[in-house]
């Protein structure tokens, strides 16, 4: 083993642990705030693993829509449901996490089986490094252009539906009366609906 | 430095991200479980495009599509949740049954 070699193996670890270690805090702590920043530090150790595997371009990438928009996304998300609400307790909800963890260590029991039984298909060829970009620029416009297209349609798609699930549909009564007539202008017309009823149980 | 290593790593995400997704009571916390997911599987097809595709590097082209999708489906699934609290004035996921029955 020769010292990048060493070094690589170093990293490989110390990433692994912290995004382990990040996503079982995702997952089990309390306050769901912690949850959303260990979430970007999971995010931030999974492009360092891009980076070991010779992948820059989807590294920054990954970085700059994960960490930058996903991870704020969510953070915003969570202020603005920002209610301190203690869940009613579930009867025997102890024994519906128990089978689901039952299940995870099973299906990782299968899944490491499975990967360390398999006879991979090792390319011995150099990776390209840096050449990537060009190399992925040449897949999108040539042979995986629809996809490519597609993705911008969905993304349109996905910005107009958010907006349109996302928006107040419903201006309360007071609201409605203080606002002066000649400001209609900049506004969309919205309809007045009722909320769904028999939510207070 | 191996492939199953990487393989392995992410099978370990994807199951925390499988055992999030279904014990958690907050709806956003399934949000974050189904990002750990989606980040899982990314970080197979890259492992994938690096050791068995150095030169022709598909799988990273595939992880850049999965990118996209899982923003899109971020922002859709938050506006989802917002609508759902204003209407039921909550998160919780046991409470949310309109289509039960």
């Amino acid at each position: 083993m020769n010292l990048a070699e060493g070094v690589q193996l170093v990293s490989f670890l110390v990433l692994a642990a912290m995004m382990i270690g990040a996503a079982l805090g995702v997952v089990l702590l309390s306050n769901i705030v912690y949850s959303a920043f260990l979430l970007g530090l999971v995010f931030v150790c999974i492009a360092g693993m891009y980076i070991l595997l010779n992948a820059g371009f989807v590294a920054a990438a990954q970085v700059l829509i994960y960490v930058g928009a996903v991870n704020v996304l969510i953070l915003f998300g969570i202020m603005l449901v920002n209610k301190r609400q203690d869940f009613t307790p579930v009867k025997n909800a102890w024994l519906g996490k128990a089978a689901t963890a039952a299940v995870c260590v099973g299906l990782f029991a299968l899944l490491s089986t499975m990967i360390l039984a398999t006879p991979w298909a090792i390319s011995g060829a150099m990776p390209i490094g840096d050449e990537a970009i060009v190399e992925i620029g040449k897949h999108f416009f040539s042979d995986y252009l629809l996809p490519f297209e597609l993705a911008s349609v969905l993304l349109l798609m996905a910005l107009i539906g958010a907006i349109v699930l996302a928006r107040r549909d419903f201006l309360p009564d007071e609201l409605l009366d203080r606002l002066p007539e000649q400001s209609d202008a900049l506004t969309l017309p919205e309809r007045p609906r009722e909320l769904i009823s028999g939510s207070k149980k | 430095m191996q492939l199953q290593y990487f393989l392995l790593l992410a099978a370990a995400l994807f199951c925390i991200g499988i055992y999030g997704l279904v014990t958690s009571r907050n709806a956003i916390r399934v949000l974050m479980s189904i990002e750990l997911l989606l980040n899982s599987v990314n970080l197979n097809l890259m492992a994938f495009s690096n050791y068995l595709d150095p030169q022709n590097i598909r799988g990273q082209v595939f992880a850049v599509f999965v990118i996209s999708i899982a923003a899109a489906e971020a922002a859709v699934g938050l506006a989802i949740v917002l609508s759902i609290y204003r209407n039921r004035d909550t998160v919780d996921m046991e409470q949310f049954n309109l289509l039960k029955w």
